[in-house]
């Protein structure tokens, strides 16, 4: 198998999660957007960890679905209390620090 | 006594001194400064007096036993000594005193009557608002007038003369709140000012013409050596007699003289009549050797004039023609001054030099007492006014020691024997008459005719008829009558100097230059002429028969009113009342119309030239400051500041607009940037790595 | 015929692959443009499925294990509770896009053009063996040594990174 096509499978996935960083407003879209960027994170530390041998590769992807988990749980906290707050979670809409 | 002649300086030095203490402290003396100018003057008159005897004492010396002058330096005053290639050119001026007997006489005499006034002042002035002043100015007047009679150069006879000048017109404005008083010192001083142009012309061309000195003696000297260039020094004596015309009121600048009655009566007596109008006079008698080499006047020739002469004898007539229609009585004796002035002048322009100071010297007592003996009439008899016609008459009642004295003065003035001017007056129609200037002995004879007349006309109005005034006629306190009966025995006294063929006035004041000038000339001094002398009494007595007949026993009945009678005698009236209309040709013709282009120009440059420039650089300065305020500091530099401020704004503004609070625009804008800075580096490293 | 079993192998591997790359590619595409909130979640779930695979041809079955069990199980059923609880459209909704959409899809075409170079550039040619990998055995054993003999402290500090996240989120959620 060709690395590159691990590779630019990432990368594509990357881009997309970018966009959907960028481009969406709804908060929980965009946290599935991190979702997909991590995940090509993921891809990538696999592909490198078989490129070389080593299993190195696969813990670190281990632990970053452990963080993302938990970064996740965290961030759907924050989204819960903005929608309490503020009753939108339109990204938007959450510009108190305007000016 | 010796010692008199050389520190006679210390007689100008006194009043000088005095002047200076009572202008400082005379406010705080107990007599408010007059004890320290009499005691000034007094103790100037002890040593003239003293200096006269000195000088009698010197030996006359010599073929023709004249006294030796002495002059004696004081300091160097002038030094432009230069060093030429023949050794060192020493060229100084010394400031010395030149002691003869014309200025032994003029000492007693300045002394004499200056302090009689100061004394007749302390009674006249009491209580004026500016007696300490009066008193300094009159002191500052008497140094002056001593300075010139011994000045031994020009330029000292300059200092005195100018001195006296400034003395005359701050005694005659004395009360110049009036407006009538400071014009009329006003008019004294550019009128005798117009003579002082000739002044310094003549000093000057003397001082050249005479080898570059100012000595006088050295310059009479120089003129009577004949060696000079006649007509530079015609011009030049032309120059002088300018000044004498104006300083000793002749015909045509007498004009300052009547009007200079406006001052108070003993300065009128003192400066008016006796001393500083006769600085003219005095001036031609010191530089006789120059008038005399200029207008050849001990040689008359066949013309027998001579402009000295004429303006003299010009002078007599016409002023005594104007006495008569005088309603003041101190005009009536400025315009007897003034004729008796051009008396001394023609005698000296027919050279008769002794007779001319000699006429000086009585004068000087005779016309003093006359004014002071006015001033007592105005302070006791008619309520402090001079008209005579409407304030006075009869007072020969209320005053009669007033009266004795005038009518004394009178007499003495007309030239009766055996008073004063007996002797002096005949001595110069005598002379007239030897030296062949006939014609102005009889204008001498005729204006003594006319002397008389007035003066008696003048007494009549003032102590005889009706008193015509208000008020309490009364006869004058001692301070006043005293000096008037002094100076009355000066002037019955004073003529015996040189009568009965005595001469002692002639042989004190002989000097060098006059001898040697009559010597050149061959001429010789005259004698007592009786014809001449019974003529003048004559016609004196007769004219004072007359005017007294017409006036108190009113005769010449179709005489009476006749001005206003007849045409011609009341053209003749207005003439003599507008004063030969000299003084409207002085003031509203020449003055205005010298002075009224030069007024009008000097008005437009300083309106248009002068205010201009000055608006101008104010208006200038203005525009420049509003420029500079609001081009610069509004517009460039709070411009720049305020620029500066709304800069900031206005790009905090615009950053402001990134701030938008937007996660996602900030995550944007991150991730752009970072796109790009790989995308930079790539590149660079692609290059760089080929 | 081992060549021939590799070479098969091979193949077979090209085809999953490609056929996973593409189900994840689209399904990638469809969650950050999808209008449907919740088909958005759903495709994040294929995504990740699809990752499994992935993980799976690379010879890392544990990990693919863990990503369906953390990842499918947790996260997306955390991912949809948030929506329902945020009250999120169901259906359609309009405008879940925000106006720099345009920028943000130039950003990531850039990034993807960068990084294509890059990686075009840099891993040209080479070759993930995963015969060799394969060949090593159960793949759980060596992750679990490898986890407690060489990286025991990250191991702690995740699990107390685990904790503060827990602790954190309740504290955060909770209401008072």
């Amino acid at each position: 198998m060709q690395l590159n096509e691990f590779l630019f499978l990432a990368a594509f996935l990357f881009c997309t999660g970018v966009y959907g960083v960028l481009a969406r407003k709804n908060s929980v879209l965009v946290l599935m957007s991190v979702e997909l960027i991590l995940n090509s994170v993921n891809i990538n530390l696999l592909a490198f960890g078989a490129f070389n041998g080593t299993i190195t590769g696969q813990i670190f992807a281990l632990f970053v679905i452990a963080i993302a988990a938990a970064e996740v749980g965290v961030g759907l906290a924050i989204v819960l209390v903005i929608y309490r707050n503020r009753r939108s979670i339109d990204l938007d809409k959450v510009d108190l620090m305007k000016g | 006594m010796d010692w008199f002649l050389r520190n006679a300086w210390i007689i100008p030095a006194l009043p000088t001194a005095s002047f200076v203490i009572i202008l400082l402290f005379g406010k705080r003396c107990p007599y408010k400064g007059s004890e320290v100018g009499v005691a000034a003057v007094g103790v100037s008159f002890v040593l003239a007096i003293l200096t006269a005897i000195a000088w009698i004492r010197q030996p006359a010396v010599g073929d023709d036993k004249i006294r030796q002058f002495v002059e004696h330096n004081l300091f160097t005053w002038f030094d432009w000594s230069t060093a030429s290639s023949s050794g060192p050119v020493a060229h100084t001026t010394q400031f010395a005193i030149h002691i003869d007997g014309l200025s032994v006489m003029l000492l007693f005499v300045v002394a004499f009557i200056s302090l009689m006034v100061h004394v007749y002042s302390l009674e006249y002035l009491r209580g004026d608002r500016r007696y300490t002043y009066f008193f300094a100015a009159l002191s500052l007047f008497t140094a002056s007038m001593f300075v010139m009679v011994t000045a031994a150069n020009t330029l000292q006879l300059l200092l005195g003369w100018e001195g006296m000048g400034v003395c005359s017109f701050m005694l005659i404005g004395h009360w110049w709140e009036d407006r009538p008083n400071s014009d009329a010192a006003l008019k004294a001083f550019f009128t005798t000012r117009t003579g002082d142009i000739g002044l310094l012309i003549g000093l000057t061309m003397t001082f050249f013409l005479a080898g570059e000195t100012f000595n006088i003696e050295k310059i009479n000297q120089a003129a009577l050596s004949g060696k000079l260039d006649h007509t530079l020094l015609v011009v030049a004596a032309i120059a002088l007699l300018a000044a004498v015309v104006g300083k000793s009121a002749q015909f045509p600048l007498h004009t300052w003289l009547p009007d200079a009655m406006a001052g108070p009566t003993p300065v009128s007596a003192l400066i008016h009549a006796a001393t500083m109008v006769v600085a003219g006079v005095y001036l031609i008698s010191r530089m006789y050797g120059v008038f005399s080499a200029a207008f050849h006047i001990l040689t008359p020739g066949h013309n027998g004039f001579n402009i000295v002469s004429i303006v003299g004898a010009a002078t007599i007539i016409i002023a005594a023609l104007l006495a008569f229609v005088q309603h003041d009585i101190k005009k009536v004796l400025a315009y007897s001054t003034v004729s008796q002035l051009g008396y001394m002048v023609m005698a000296l322009g027919v050279g008769a030099w002794t007779a001319a100071i000699f006429h000086l010297f009585t004068h000087a007592f005779f016309k003093a007492d006359l004014f002071l003996g006015a001033g007592s009439v105005s302070h006791g008899g008619s309520h402090h006014s001079f008209d005579m016609k409407k304030d006075m008459g009869g007072l020969r009642k209320h005053m009669p020691v007033t009266f004795m004295t005038f009518i004394v003065a009178s007499l003495a003035l007309a030239g009766i024997f055996p008073l004063a001017g007996f002797w002096s007056k005949d001595e110069i129609l005598a002379n007239a008459g030897h030296n062949g200037y006939l014609a102005f002995a009889i204008v001498g004879i005729v204006g003594a005719g006319l002397t008389a007349a007035y003066m008696s006309r003048c007494i009549w109005l003032t102590f005889f008829g009706q008193h015509r005034g208000h008020g309490h006629p009364h006869e004058s306190p001692k301070l006043i009558t005293v000096p008037l009966v002094i100076l009355t025995v000066m002037a019955v006294a004073a003529g015996w100097l040189n009568a009965f063929g005595l001469h002692y006035f002639q042989k004190w004041t002989e000097n060098s230059v006059v001898s040697s000038a009559m010597a050149a000339a061959h001429a010789t001094e005259a004698h007592f002429n009786w014809v001449l002398a019974v003529v003048s009494i004559g016609v004196a007595l007769v004219a004072i028969a007359v005017t007294f007949a017409f006036y108190e026993l009113h005769a010449f009945a179709p005489l009476h009113g006749l001005t206003s009678k007849v045409r011609l005698a009341r053209g003749g009236y207005m003439l003599l009342d507008n004063r030969y209309y000299l003084d409207a040709l002085y003031t509203d013709g020449i003055v205005y119309g010298i002075k009224s282009p030069i007024a009008r120009a000097s008005y437009w440059f300083n309106q248009y030239v002068l205010d201009g420039v000055v608006n101008g650089a104010a208006i200038g300065t203005r525009y420049l400051a509003a420029s500079v305020y609001r081009y610069i500091d509004q517009d460039l530099i709070d411009g720049t500041v305020n620029g500066l401020g709304s800069g900031a704004e206005e790009g905090g503004s615009l950053l402001r607009l990134f701030q938008t609070g937007r996660v996602q625009q900030y995550a944007a804008a991150f991730f752009l940037f970072g796109v790009i800075v790989i995308g930079v580096g790539l590149l660079a490293l692609t290059h760089a790595f080929g | 015929m081992v060549l021939a079993l590799v070479h098969g192998l091979d193949v077979a591997q090209q085809v999953v692959f490609g056929v996973l790359a593409a189900a994840m590619c689209l399904s990638a595409l469809r969650v950050v443009t999808t209008k449907n909130l919740v088909h958005a979640a759903l495709y994040l779930t294929v995504v990740l499925a699809g990752g499994a695979g992935i993980y799976i041809l690379l010879a890392a079955e544990f990990v693919a294990t863990v990503q369906v069990l953390v990842y499918i199980g947790a996260v997306i059923v955390l991912m949809l509770f948030g929506l329902f609880l945020t009250r999120a459209p169901l259906g359609e909704a309009q405008d879940l896009d925000n106006n720099q959409r345009w920028l943000a899809a130039v950003i990531a075409l850039l990034l993807l053009g960068i990084l294509g170079v890059v990686l075009q550039r840099a891993f040209k040619g080479q070759h993930v063996a995963t015969s060799v990998i394969a060949d090593q055995g159960s793949n759980t054993a060596a992750i679990g040594l490898s986890i407690f003999h060489d990286f025991v402290i990250p191991f702690e500090v995740a699990s107390v990174l685990l904790l503060a996240a827990l602790v954190g989120a309740v504290v955060i959620a909770r209401r008072d």
